[in-house]
């Protein structure tokens, strides 16, 4: 107990001096989930990325080089000041020593340089800016599952190479929307499309009659749905209601998880295109840890809830290797190692703390090919990590030379 | 062809329809509000709650026992109701003579209760529930395309609060209502059971809120948070058109929904603050509201 306090007190004066001798700080290495517990993205993030971290926990034996691992979580409602005060509350009262998963942009952007000045370790699974590796990277942070960048070249490639030219952007108002709309409009222009506009729409809307109407009068051949969850779902429902894909123009939802097409039913979502750097059903690993999933949360999982388990696992592998739990060398051990589970093969954590892995574009099933419930993705093809995500140089991020 | 502001006419009617839609449903729910804070005095926070509920109810309905959507419209509002008239015999009653902040209080914990309730069985994403075949498709009009679903919405939304309005303000049984309101003890002593009445009309208010779930159900997700995100606008439309107010909720909701539409076109980044902008600025010119009458 003394010397738990002893380093409590201290904390200030060992990061002031650059780090102690290497060790692991009050016995215990804290894992901290903070996502949306109650509003739009909790069934993609939530109790869902809790349960994946403590499956990575329980596969690592529950302890690493003899001391305890404990998680705890909390709900970031999806506001920066709220996220920022629950972060501050856990770095400097209750140790925790890394903050996992993290979706909202907006948050995860206010956090980013938190972590890094308490320094401790950002594994970020369900944020979809860019920025978070570009102009605001920060290096405790390892952006794990998927980016805008990634989404927008999967998705928006394979559209205008089918011949969707021309775009019109529904955009949720926050730095999300906006990554997501800035990044695809940058892809479908340099395939020789045109982007023809956009609107930008509150967080977390339920009618988007008025914003589906403006698109239909923009006469682009593609909507493209710079949104996520709830407002994915309410925009692609609405569409088909308002005839819009049967007048003929298509809808690419830019960001689409596994539980939104289940939300809609594969009547409304067949067809659909996406991009997603996990699916349940790839693989036998995959299946298995699905299997295990479902035994807890009654649903598949997610692919940011998949990218949790990678990145507690891993996040948990470099302590080990590193016998230490500072942010800056942990995180720089992280960037040592590849990375190898169901989900990521000979993957790595990039100077810049991008994740480098395969993506993978599906299309959903029309309701005939599907054999039930969560059967819901066929492969259109796999895209390269090297393809997928934006080069190193170009991120403009302070600290990758070069 | 003219210009107005730079939308051009057709798509400026397309959003005074539209808006004239998203109305329907605030009319429909600021009713009930108006119905239960005018005649019980009670600021009723588990509106939205009910009015997810009914969503629910239509929801669960076709999935467990095969009842289709027509059915949902009536079988929601009697089961919700009664639900309403439970927490009004077991609960609410005890509160009418205290202050309206204890009927807040409770009525919000209520609320957060049944949507926590709901999140944990169903989740946040929401439900599928299709619009009934018989109202798929839609209409042509020149200018927009519109889907039979919602013009069916707005002319029940127009039919349920006219019948309303009429039953309160023009017939025997809203007199007694309204003079139960008044004076309860004068009432009751002409022989007018009036506990009964009352929680009969909290019943009524809340099976309201329960059919604009089940018409809200195809278009939006049946989802355990589709109350909350409606209700604090719902409460701004009622404060605007006047506490208790049949008449003014109705107006103000149609009419605030006109307004939202067309903030969506000119500045869609403020369609979510643009009724409580209004809403300020009426409280300043007419505290009362727009319909109510200064007590």
């Amino acid at each position: 107990m003394k010397l738990k306090q002893a380093l409590l007190a201290g904390a200030a004066v060992v990061l002031a001096a650059g780090g102690a001798s290497a060790q692991i700080s009050g016995d215990v290495v804290k894992i901290g989930v903070l996502n949306d517990q109650s509003s739009l993205y909790a069934d993609i993030t939530g109790q869902g990325s809790v349960a994946a971290a403590r499956l990575a926990v329980e596969d690592f034996g529950g302890t690493v080089n003899g001391k305890k691992i404990e998680i705890i979580f909390a709900d970031h409602q999806n506001k920066p000041d709220v996220g920022s005060n629950i972060a501050r509350q856990w770095m400097d009262r209750d140790g925790v020593d890394v903050i996992v998963d993290v979706p909202t942009s907006s948050v995860a952007l206010a956090l980013a340089p938190l972590i890094k000045e308490k320094n401790k370790v950002f594994v970020n699974s369900g944020a979809a800016t860019s920025d978070l590796t570009g102009k605001a990277c920060q290096p405790t942070t390892v952006h794990w599952t998927y980016d805008t960048i990634a989404l927008s070249k999967g998705t928006g490639g394979a559209v205008v190479k089918a011949g969707g030219d021309t775009w019109f952007f529904l955009t949720s108002d926050y730095a999300f929307g906006h990554a997501l709309e800035r990044d695809t409009s940058n892809v479908v222009t340099a395939s020789g499309g045109k982007i023809l506009g956009q609107v930008r729409h509150p967080l977390n809307t339920s009618d988007f009659s008025s914003f589906l109407l403006q698109a239909q009068a923009s006469k682009a051949k593609i909507i493209g749905l710079a949104n996520a969850g709830g407002d994915t779902i309410n925009s692609i429902k609405q569409a088909s209601e308002f005839g819009i894909v049967a007048g003929g123009q298509k809808l690419a939802g830019l960001l689409v998880f596994v539980n939104d097409i289940h939300a809609l039913g594969l009547q409304t979502a067949q067809g659909l295109q996406l991009t997603s750097a996990f699916y349940w059903d790839q693989n036998d690993e995959t299946r298995a840890f699905a299997k295990r999933f479902e035994a807890v949360m009654k649903k598949k999982p997610s692919m940011i809830q998949a990218g949790v388990y990678g990145g507690v696992t891993h996040y948990l592998k470099a302590v080990k290797e590193a016998n230490t739990d500072e942010g800056d060398k942990v995180v720089a051990q992280m960037k040592k190692m590849p990375i190898n589970d169901f989900m990521t093969k000979n993957g790595s954590v990039r100077e810049d703390g991008r994740v480098n892995r395969q993506m993978y574009l599906f299309e959903v099933k029309k309701p005939g090919e599907s054999k039930g419930p969560w059967d819901y993705y066929k492969l259109v093809r796999a895209i390269p990590g090297e393809e997928a995500f934006r080069p190193l140089k170009d991120g403009g991020c302070s600290f990758v030379k070069g | 062809m003219f210009e107005l502001l730079g939308i051009p006419p057709q798509a400026l009617f397309g959003q005074l329809l539209i808006g004239l839609i998203n109305g329907a449903f605030y009319a429909m729910l600021s009713l009930g509000l108006a119905v239960i804070f005018g005649l019980l005095n009670i600021i009723n926070f588990t509106h939205g709650a009910q009015y997810m509920m009914g969503a629910f109810v239509a929801y669960l309905s076709l999935t467990h026992l095969g009842l289709a959507y027509w059915w949902a419209l009536l079988l929601a509002p009697i089961a919700v109701g009664l639900f309403g008239i439970l927490l009004e015999r077991t609960m609410l009653h005890r509160l009418y003579k205290l202050d309206h902040l204890y009927g807040l209080l409770l009525t919000f914990g209520l609320a957060l209760i049944v949507e926590g309730f709901f999140r944990n069985q169903y989740g946040s994403s929401g439900l599928p529930y299709s619009i009934p075949a018989e109202l798929r498709g839609g209409y042509n009009l020149g200018f927009m395309f519109l889907p039979t679903y919602r013009a069916w919405v707005v002319v029940a939304s127009v039919i349920v609060c006219f019948g309303t309005w009429f039953v309160i303000e023009r017939t025997k049984l809203g007199a007694y209502l309204r003079a139960a309101t008044e004076n309860p003890t004068l009432v009751q002593a002409f022989g007018v059971n009036v506990p009964r009445m009352v929680t009969l009309t909290y019943g009524f208010g809340v099976a309201l809120a329960a059919f604009a779930g089940v018409m809200a159900a195809p278009i939006y997700q049946v989802s355990p948070l589709m109350g909350a995100n409606l209700i604090i606008v719902v409460f701004a439309v009622v404060v605007i058109g006047g506490m208790g107010s049949i008449l003014g909720a109705i107006v103000t909701g149609f009419g605030l929904g006109v307004i939202e539409g067309l903030t969506k076109v000119f500045y869609p980044e403020a369609s979510n603050t643009v009724i409580f902008v209004i809403m300020a600025i009426v409280l300043t010119i007419k505290p009362a509201g727009l319909f109510g009458r200064a007590t």
